[in-house]
């Protein structure tokens, strides 16, 4: 892989902007990362940010440090991996350490908890934007087996409660399933 | 030597936490509060309560958290580093092979398997924040007239921003807050 040491201002920069802006769990993260990694930037393609995305899920340890590690890998090998988490670290570790000495007064301010509320709304509204993207590309490969597992994992997943690794795994069982078939269909064209 | 031994915590908060943030919050609990006696349960929700309410993920906002009471700055670090550092040597074998072997056509066939879910992962979590941010209730417990009007426009206008405009992401996150505190502020209900 070749190495791009010139990216690594602007790797560090957007995961500090991302990480200080993220409010509300890894798949936040994982929503802007892919606007800014794939639609802005360019450095990904959409089909390797949904395998970064799966890989992080499985592996231990917190999502957005998980996919920074990986996609700084992937800009810059070792030394980008470390300029990512740096840049997704530094703002949840200045902001709680400021926050620890009087957290108090922060907690119980109303226009705080209006704003982290509302919020919310914006939040969703950026996840939704990055969903029907995904969601049509998924739909665009016109094969039944992705659209069911799509809808299927979702109601799994939100109307259910299954976990989000539990999932995965079932889904990566199916890949599974899917390739032995696809290798016994080779072999059966090639005998 | 308390340094040491936050540090391993830490550690293995980091190495046990699989599947996301909230994993991480009994593993923190039973290694700060019950194993070790850092910190009360009390002060224990408090950080749960402050780790929700500030971006960046639960198990580096504890693990700062946790430092800074105990250690101050240098616990900080120390906490950090312990938290990723599993995460960090993982990941970066599985990112190794990963780019050796993604273009291998059997990997795609397995891999094209679960983009989808990643899909509907992404999507779940992004119904369950609607959910937070219109009714202030998980789905089970939506109630129509809880619906709150104010966060239901700008859900709205954003996602219109957002698809029409392909508006900058983090400024609708940022805006949408300043925007509805102010018709808050303004229709005297904070």
């Amino acid at each position: 892989m070749k190495k791009d040491y010139s990216k690594l201002w602007t790797l560090f920069k957007s995961m500090f902007i991302l990480s200080a802006c993220t409010f509300g769990g890894g798949f936040v993260i994982v929503s802007l990362m892919k606007k800014k990694y794939v639609e802005e930037l360019k450095w990904l393609e959409e089909d390797e940010m949904l395998d970064v995305t799966a890989i992080t899920q499985s592996a231990p340890g917190p999502l957005p440090v998980n996919a920074s590690v990986i996609i700084g890998y992937r800009i810059s090998g070792v030394i980008g991996s470390l300029t990512a988490i740096a840049g997704t670290i530094l703002p949840p570790m200045v902001i709680i350490s400021v926050i620890s000495l009087f957290y108090d007064q922060f907690r119980t301010n109303p226009y705080i908890a209006t704003a982290l509320q509302v919020m919310r709304a914006g939040v969703a509204a950026v996840i939704f934007d990055v969903v029907i993207n995904l969601a049509i590309n998924v739909l665009k490969t016109k094969r039944a087996l992705y659209i069911v597992m799509m809808v299927c994992a979702f109601t799994a997943t939100y109307l259910l409660d299954v976990s989000a690794m539990l999932v995965i795994l079932t889904c990566l069982g199916i890949g599974l399933a899917d390739l032995a078939v696809t290798l016994g269909k080779k072999k059966g064209m090639a005998s | 030597m308390l340094l040491i031994k936050l540090f391993f915590a830490f550690i293995q908060v980091g190495l046990f936490s699989v599947g996301g943030g909230y994993a991480a919050i009994p593993l923190i609990q039973e290694q700060i509060v019950n194993l070790h006696r850092l910190m009360t349960m009390e002060e224990f929700s408090d950080l749960i309560t402050v780790a929700e309410m500030t971006p960046g993920p639960i198990s580096i906002n504890s693990a700062t958290f946790v430092g800074m009471r105990i250690a101050g700055i240098p616990g900080v670090l120390l906490c950090t580093i312990g938290c990723i550092i599993p995460s960090f040597c993982i990941c970066l074998i599985l990112a190794h092979f990963y780019y050796k072997y993604r273009t291998v056509s059997g990997v795609q066939i397995v891999l094209g398997a679960m983009r989808p879910a990643v899909v509907a992962l992404i999507a779940s979590a992004g119904a369950s924040i609607l959910m937070l941010g219109l009714f202030q209730a998980e789905l089970a417990d939506v109630a129509l007239r809880d619906l709150r009007l104010v966060e239901l426009g700008i859900f709205v206008i954003a996602l219109f921003l957002l698809r029409k405009y392909k508006m900058n992401a983090i400024t609708i996150i940022l805006g949408s807050g300043v925007a509805g505190t102010l018709v808050y502020a303004l229709t005297g209900r904070i």
